[in-house]
């Protein structure tokens, strides 16, 4: 691996692996690279290896094989360097309900070694830049998710990092929260140079975001480039028929067999193909199913989503896969219990 | 100690100091249920003293010794309880995120002991006092207490540290607690080592250091200045804390593999 170093590094890992005792292996051999400036958008399901990475990337976790450098340093054998670099905000925002905002600020700064005349400057002027200036001698176990989730990125920012961690930032926000820290985010790296590490399980937010994707299943990067390229990997787009009668699906597959591939519906009694004459067929699926005399429910045209390129790769829809993961390791434990 | 340990120290035990006061949850059990047992306690006993050879006409100074002793268990839960919810909420990964040293995190989370055990020491000794107890010792003998009560308190709370670093859960911590008194109901709080007549409760309470630990504050408060009885509390106090602080340090080192 060539390692960039200094101000222009960003990311690089090579053969991440990580395993747990007496548990399935979370990481399965990762590689990526992540280049200054831009921002990364981690996707996957729960359970399947994201926030490991992180805590990899991060130096909280030693991997158990391959390499990583963060801002051009090894995260094995240079974690104070990496830490120094980076800033990051972990799943679920870690604060303590009984400090204020501020207490959090004159912490984190002094802990981080700023200037005393320092401290009281940089952190009015993050707290002022996530909003948090009114609150913020209020304790923290009053604020919203919201306000949390604010607070923790100004936390993360302190030492004005060159590369930010965010895990999963916006899980559980209502959507002028979320929205409000995407600009935040997408702000720090065009007008700041910072490069963006986030994780997440939400389309929208990977596909509104990121610069480039990698989607992640069972440990492994199945799909990575931009939300874009990926999209067009994919190409065509898919129709998904729900008829009114449940136990008119089989008849509803075989009508839209002749029209594609099969692929996952979204909803458990439809059918659904991806249409290899594009759009245009569409009419052609409406009258194949009125000459069968099916009724029909519901009848969508979905154009190529980041969540087609996940069930193209993995044979499942990303929504509800992380059900499934709980489930696949509930049953393996039980398992291994018995 | 380096300028940037010092500002790291300072600002846990800030902050620790700030949870504590904070939590008046905390606070007040650790001062009314030792009070409340001490009350009890010297009513119901009180004719113990007619025993040939205990060592004071007053029980309530006999037993005053304990409530510093009780004070002490209920930091081994604070302290411990307030770090596994660092470990379970992430705050402490957030802490070893930023350049901060081991040392620090422990002398400053046991700041909070220190603040806490002051307020008992001095609440209890306030309270014995004006209920009647005796000091032996004059205003340099409360000192004296105070600073003793103050060491085992944090001594104690090295162990809840450990428990905390080494479960990373609240709920194991405060399991320790009836552990911790059971080993305080078999030591000499009810009455003198030479005075129980039980041979296995004997040889129990005479190898339980805290029998030594109330035998200290008990020379202050009966006797006077006793060197060989505050030597072996103040020294068995010191030797808990070393040995609770260095497996505090090192089931740190297991629970945060920063590289």
């Amino acid at each position: 691996m060539t390692a960039e170093t200094g101000e222009r590094a960003g990311i690089e890992a090579e053969g991440l692996v990580r395993d747990f005792k007496n548990g399935p292996r979370a990481v399965d051999g990762i590689d990526l690279r992540v280049a200054s400036g831009e921002i990364y958008g981690f996707l996957g399901p729960n359970g399947a290896g994201k926030s490991t990475t992180v805590l990899m990337l991060t130096t909280l976790l030693p991997p158990t094989a391959g390499t990583a450098r963060v801002a051009g340093f090894d995260i094995a054998a240079e974690g104070p360097k990496v830490r120094s670099a980076i800033g990051a905000a972990l799943q679920e925002a870690a604060l303590d309900p009984l400090l204020s905002g501020r207490e959090h600020m004159r912490l984190q700064t002094a802990l981080h070694g700023l200037a005393r005349d320092e401290r009281a400057r940089r952190s009015d002027e993050l707290l002022a830049r996530v909003g948090l200036s009114e609150a913020a001698e209020r304790k923290v176990g009053g604020y919203s998710g919201g306000m949390k989730r604010r607070l923790d990125l100004a936390l993360a920012l302190v030492h004005r990092p060159r590369i930010l961690f965010l895990d999963e930032p916006t899980t559980g926000l209502d959507i002028q929260s979320r929205t409000a820290l995407w600009d935040e985010v997408a702000g720090l790296a065009a007008n700041e140079g910072v490069t963006v590490f986030l994780t997440t399980q939400y389309l929208e937010e990977a596909d509104a975001l990121a610069d480039r994707v990698g989607i992640i299943d069972h440990g492994r990067i199945v799909a990575e480039g931009t939300p874009a390229e990926l999209k067009a990997e994919i190409g065509r787009p898919t129709v998904e028929a729900v008829p009114r009668d449940p136990a008119d699906q089989e008849r509803v597959a075989e009508v839209l067999s002749p029209f594609g591939e099969k692929t996952g519906a979204t909803r458990r009694t439809g059918a659904s193909v991806r249409l290899e004459g594009g759009e245009s067929q569409l009419a052609d699926v409406v009258r194949a199913l009125d000459a069968e005399a099916i009724a029909i429910e519901q009848l969508q045209l979905h154009a190529p989503s980041l969540d087609d390129v996940f069930l193209a790769k993995t044979g499942r829809s990303l929504e509800g896969a992380g059900e499934e993961e709980a489930e696949a390791d509930s049953e393996e434990m039980e398992a291994v219990e018995a | 100690m380096s300028g940037a340990l010092r500002v790291q120290v300072g600002q846990l035990a800030r902050r620790s100091v700030l949870r504590t006061l904070r939590q008046p949850a905390q606070i007040v059990p650790a001062l009314v249920f030792p009070l409340f047992l001490l009350a009890v306690n010297s009513g119901g006993l009180k004719d113990a003293t007619n025993l040939p050879g205990f060592p004071t006409d007053s029980y309530l100074t006999f037993a005053l010794a304990v409530p510093f002793m009780q004070g002490a268990l209920f930091s081994v839960m604070n302290t411990g309880t307030d770090l596994a919810r660092d470990i379970e909420t992430g705050f402490l990964n957030r802490l070893a995120l930023t350049p901060l040293r081991g040392a620090a995190l422990l002398s400053g989370l046991l700041a909070g002991s220190v603040v806490l055990g002051v307020v008992q020491a001095a609440t209890y000794l306030t309270v014995g006092l004006v209920a009647g107890a005796e000091l032996a010792a004059g205003a340099g003998g409360a000192l004296v207490i105070v600073a003793l009560s103050v060491t085992i308190t944090v001594a104690f709370g090295t162990i809840g540290l450990f428990a905390a670093l080494r479960t990373g859960s609240g709920e194991a911590v405060q399991g320790l607690f009836p552990l911790f008194f059971v080993f305080l109901f078999l030591s000499s709080m009810a009455l003198p080592l030479e005075l129980l007549q039980t041979d296995w409760f004997h040889a129990v309470a005479s190898a339980n250091p805290i029998s030594y630990l109330l035998e200290a504050f008990r020379s202050l408060l009966i006797e006077g200045w006793d060197a060989g009885a505050l030597a072996l509390g103040f020294g068995i106090a010191a030797a808990i804390l070393a040995i609770g602080m260095f497996a505090a340090s090192t089931a740190l080192k297991t629970r945060l593999v920063r590289t």
